[in-house]
């Protein structure tokens, strides 16, 4: 099975690789997977005060798919409102880095990170979590 | 030195000019089928059949007329434990394999136990390989056939045939064996080894795909199979379909070539694929898979911790190698072989498979060597796992949030 393009560009030049201060209160980290399962992401946001991702980083044990889809949402992340950020679907990282079915679950997996991340940043802000609408499981 | 490197002589090799040099009139001026009695081109087919039933025969310490050609290994495989079981129906219904075998033998014997059989499948020690107590322990009366691998084609271990078969025969039981990654690799001799089947295939052993063979043994004991293809009674009606004869040429000059030159390319293998493993394993937490002193001389398995085996072979993009990755299967499990050796699957999901080869150039090895750590360093820096690790973090400890 041959990568597509996009797939193999973030795999190649992973973009913002690398680990926040997790316990500062305006860092979200979200750790999702499991070693067992072959993947495993951690990825972080960085909020400010007008509830706007101005970081994100990431770090992914797994296959390259998986470091794609990481890499990709935390370029997807970097500006975008808390509000916005929680919209991304996994499908649209399908879609952007033409995952075939078999890699699919790597998309829900960052999906799941950012919604981890988020919450996590919430949680820590004193604010409920968001729960999720749709089960991947 | 041509890009990308072949590290996978486990899943295939390339064919050796010589043998392509054999086959080659057999396609076009002596095409004809083997079968046919009456005239030249017959007569032609024939005499490069037979002559390859020697050269096959001669490798392995067998008589010619113990070579049923078949399509290949996973057919031999089929045709052993399937016609062995239809022909000593009366004697008893067990057979014995292990968990390590190769899908041909494992779905076959499954197949079986839908039809009857009785199936033990021994489970292997840490180091891959069998606990010989626990086979004497599972031997019954009914036990018809003991069915082991030879070499292992994940970790190359090498199991102990000659003592399995002394079990085997011990309690009346036939002994066969899936030789596939290991005649012509090291020395196999049916005689010496004790072994009453013995399947294996041309394309490991520098020869064509499509082509192998099923060795039967003649005397003490006779054995017999019942054929599982019906039809023109082939193959001393073990095995019907008109011949493959260049194919069966080439497989014959394939293992001419490895009877004359594997001491050779053994010792050379063993060199070149220590320097790779001694090369690779200064990386930290880096772990051999199955027994190293039991090996084949071309196979090692690597599993490097805190980073998964996909993502690691995308990196290391001029090497073809496999992986024991779940994702490199369509099941998203990982290797069950590796599984087998008591390997946490975090472990399996990280491993390499090098598999030199004849053309496996000293160049090649460094140049793998240098890329391999490369990728493993490089991957590693993308793994929050290897962070985690650094920082001391138990990650048995760690609550996973699976998907």
């Amino acid at each position: 099975m041959a990568y597509s393009d996009k797939v193999i560009d973030h795999y190649t030049n992973p973009r913002n690789v690398g680990t926040l201060d997790k316990s500062k209160n305006n860092v979200g980290t979200g750790l999702v997977g499991a070693p067992e399962c072959g993947d495993v992401m951690r990825l972080q946001i960085e909020v400010d005060s007008n509830n706007v991702i101005t970081d994100a980083k990431f770090k992914t044990f797994g296959c390259g798919s998986a470091i794609a889809s990481s890499s990709l949402a935390t370029e997807w992340l970097k500006g975008k409102s808390i509000d916005d950020a929680i919209t991304i679907d996994n499908m649209d990282i399908v879609e952007e880095l033409a995952l075939p079915p078999v890699k699919i679950h790597c998309s829900v997996l960052a999906e799941d990170a950012i919604k981890a991340a988020i919450n996590d940043y919430r949680v820590k802000n004193g604010l409920a979590p968001i729960e999720s609408e749709k089960s991947h499981h | 030195m041509k890009l990308p490197l072949y590290f996978d002589n486990n899943a295939t090799t390339p064919m050796d000019p010589r043998v392509l040099e054999a086959m080659l009139p057999y396609f076009t001026e002596k095409f004809g089928n083997s079968a046919s009695r009456n005239h030249a081109f017959g007569w032609a087919a024939e005499e490069g059949v037979d002559y390859a039933r020697e050269q096959v025969a001669q490798l392995i310490g067998a008589n010619e007329k113990e070579i049923i050609f078949t399509s290949g290994a996973t057919e031999g495989d089929n045709l052993g434990i399937k016609g062995v079981f239809e022909m000593y129906q009366d004697k008893g219904n067990h057979i014995i394999t292990c968990v390590t075998e190769h899908k041909a033998v494992l779905d076959t014997c499954k197949h079986l136990e839908k039809l009857g059989a009785q199936v033990t499948y021994l489970p292997v020690k840490e180091d891959g390989l069998l606990d010989l107590a626990l086979l004497e322990a599972a031997m019954t009366p009914q036990t018809i056939l003991v069915c082991i691998m030879y070499g292992n084609n994940e970790i190359g271990v090498i199991q102990p045939v000659k003592e399995i078969a002394a079990i085997a025969h011990k309690h009346g039981a036939l002994f066969m064996t899936d030789a596939t990654q290991t005649v012509g690799k090291i020395p196999v001799n049916v005689d010496a080894d004790g072994i009453d089947l013995m399947a294996f295939t041309a394309h490991k052993m520098y020869g064509p795909k499509g082509v192998g063979a099923l060795y039967v043994r003649r005397k003490n004991p006779r054995v017999k199979v019942t054929a599982q293809l019906d039809g023109g009674g082939h193959e001393r009606g073990m095995r019907s379909g008109t011949l493959n004869v260049a194919g069966i040429v080439g497989f014959g000059k394939a293992c001419e070539i490895c009877r004359l030159e594997m001491d050779k390319d053994a010792k050379r293998l063993s060199a070149l694929r220590d320097k790779l493993q001694s090369g690779l394993t200064v990386l930290e937490e880096s772990y051999v898979n199955g027994n190293v002193a039991n090996r084949l001389p071309h196979t090692a398995n690597i599993s490097f911790k805190y980073v998964e085996g996909e993502g690691l072979m995308m990196a290391m993009k001029d090497l073809a190698v496999s992986s024991g990755s779940a994702c490199t299967s369509a099941s998203l499990e990982p290797s069950y072989v590796l599984k087998s050796l008591g390997l946490s699957d975090d472990l399996a999901h990280s491993s390499i498979r090098f598999g030199l080869g004849r053309f496996t150039t000293e160049e090649e090895v460094d140049f793998a060597i240098e890329q391999t750590k490369r990728a493993v360093n490089h991957l590693r820096e993308l793994s929050p796992l290897w962070e985690m690790f650094k920082e001391g973090i138990d990650l048995d400890k760690v609550e996973w949030v699976e998907h």
